[in-house]
């Protein structure tokens, strides 16, 4: 009687020499994939991304978006294609209650996957930060004292924020007040956000700016706009029982229309600018002189010129 | 203690917690004043005139909070004063607004809300006599605002002057009562608008930071319905 042969069988995924190159597969399968996904991520989608292209700020951080996406896209591939191979190619059979080969350590690939990872984080970590850079703060506002000018005249707007509406004036033009936000095309706009009660955000989302607008702070934010259109612009941080509320609509329009609405609102509102504080980065409502002096012409002095007593626990 | 007692007991602590989630729920979130119908029986969008009456007081004593100020708005049928701030107007139609101001007087914040828009002409009659602008920091002018910020208006209410010279004093128990300035003192806002043709809700709110103890002045009335914000409800 012949001696039982021992098994012979292999585990299926267990490839030999001879079996295919599950490497070489999944390499093949993502690469095309990758360049499919890009490609149409840059071109296809891309263009509609938000938040548009209709300032310099926008555009950088559309072209931002497009980046990280074209950057991302592959590493989930991976990831994705590895799994489903997986799931397909090297799933149990039925009745196969064999164990799989024990592995342990691959120091080729863990090294790719190591330097890959960092290449991929450096290489974003560079990016990032000289994005943040050329673009200004990324429409992000700087705070008072930016690190990046952009060169030549710039138009000044400030936002006044308020519970629960904008309010913008216009230094080179007499520092009148309005609430209308009129910008003109190709010039360089400095915003210098403020507020002169709770903590806001103004948020022009055409523009790709977005600042916090906080009491007693000047947060400078720079943008180049495109081409003339609407304006949305919305409160950004939750300010009180209307914030939802706290929006409107502003209009980029032609340097030479914008000019001739910058004058005639300066001269339709003279009379209420004399009555406005004179022009300054940040207000602080309760040492304005004019304030302070009708405060204590209407008996209202408990508070020492403030509006309420200093003691007052909840007085910021 | 017995099953069933703690049994009793896990239940009637479980009806409290229920009951106390109903209070909270019906009392706090959906309670809203009642609204003033100015719109019953005016068609829409027709340019039709619609004669809206509120007064503003330095205090609301038919209220859980006596020490705050307050809105009330005339209900057109019986002429009472109602402690609210919502109101019903046709759309398309001429607004005829009187405001009866008893409140004194505080800075505005931004002073550039002393000025009049939205309204027709621009201009607020102050017992009788039209201004475009009135400013808050000049002396004890103003003491609130009536504003409705999605149509541009924007009203400074004028004060019936310093707290410590009107004699015999502001108003003190609310709703008060136009009639002779000078037993109560006040001041008579009339200024008309036109309303949106479109159906919607319009918030209004006060651009005087009055809520004492609160951050900067615009907690409590200010942010609360019922006392110096609201709505204006356009219907069609």
């Amino acid at each position: 009687m012949a001696a039982e042969a021992p098994p012979t069988s292999t585990p299926q995924h267990a490839a030999g020499p001879s079996g295919p190159n599950h490497g070489l597969r999944i390499f093949i399968v993502w690469l095309v994939l990758s360049l499919a996904a890009d490609l149409v991520i840059w071109f296809v989608w891309g263009p509609h991304l938000p938040p548009g292209t209709m300032s310099s700020s926008a555009s950088t951080q559309q072209f931002t978006i497009r980046v990280m996406a074209v950057m991302a896209a592959p590493v989930i591939l991976l990831v994705l294609v590895y799994f489903g191979y997986s799931l397909v190619v090297w799933r149990a059979r039925p009745e196969d209650e064999e164990d799989g080969p024990a592995i342990h350590g691959n120091t080729r690939i863990q090294a790719i996957w190591i330097t890959l990872s960092s290449v991929i984080v450096l290489a974003l970590f560079v990016f990032g930060t000289v994005t943040l850079y050329t673009s200004n703060g990324a429409g992000g506002g700087e705070g008072a004292s930016p690190i990046q000018v952009p060169a030549g005249a710039k138009l000044q707007v400030q936002v006044i924020a308020q519970q629960w509406k904008f309010t913008y004036r216009y230094p080179q033009y007499g520092g009148f007040e309005t609430t209308d936000l009129v910008l003109p095309t190709n010039t360089w706009v400095q915003f210098n956000v403020t507020s002169i009660d709770v903590i806001h955000s103004f948020w022009a989302y055409q523009l790709g700016v977005k600042a916090d607008a906080n009491p007693g702070v000047n947060n400078v934010a720079f943008t180049k706009i495109n081409r003339t259109g609407l304006i949305t612009v919305r409160c950004a941080e939750l300010c009180g029982l209307w914030h939802g509320a706290m929006f409107d609509y502003g209009q980029a329009m032609t340097p030479a229309g914008f000019s001739t609405w910058a004058r005639a609102t300066e001269v339709r509102l003279a009379s209420v600018t004399k009555q406005l504080p004179p022009y300054a980065l940040t207000y602080d409502p309760t040492v304005v002189a004019q304030m302070s002096k009708a405060m204590v012409a209407a008996g209202l002095t408990g508070g020492a010129g403030l509006y309420y007593p200093p003691q007052d626990v909840l007085q910021p | 203690m017995s099953l069933p007692a703690r049994i009793s007991l896990l239940i009637v602590a479980f009806l409290a917690v229920v009951a106390v989630g109903v209070f909270v729920v019906v009392h706090y979130l959906l309670f809203n004043p009642p609204v003033v119908d100015y719109s019953s029986g005016v068609t829409a969008n027709t340019g039709a005139t619609v004669h809206v009456v509120m007064q503003e007081d330095p205090q609301n004593t038919v209220s859980s909070h006596p020490d705050w100020v307050s809105y009330f708005i005339q209900n057109p049928t019986t002429k009472a004063w109602e402690h609210t701030t919502l109101f019903s107007v046709p759309a398309g139609s001429r607004i005829d607004m009187t405001i009866y101001g008893f409140d004194g007087c505080t800075p505005l914040r931004n002073n550039y809300w002393g000025k009049v828009t939205g309204t027709i002409g621009n201009i607020v009659d102050v017992d009788g006599k039209p201004y475009s602008f009135i400013n808050s920091w000049s002396g004890c002018n103003v003491g609130h605002t009536f504003s409705i910020p999605s149509i541009n208006l924007n009203v400074p209410m004028a004060s019936p002057g310093l707290i410590q010279s009107v004699k015999p004093g502001l108003c003190g128990t609310s709703p008060c009562e136009p009639g002779d300035p000078k037993a109560v003192p006040y001041r008579t806002m009339t200024f008309s608008f036109m309303t949106p043709h479109a159906a919607g809700v319009y918030f209004w709110q006060c651009r005087i930071p009055f809520g004492g103890g609160f951050l900067t002045g615009f907690g409590g009335p200010m942010q609360t319905i019922g006392f110096m914000t609201g709505n204006m409800m356009v219907e069609s």
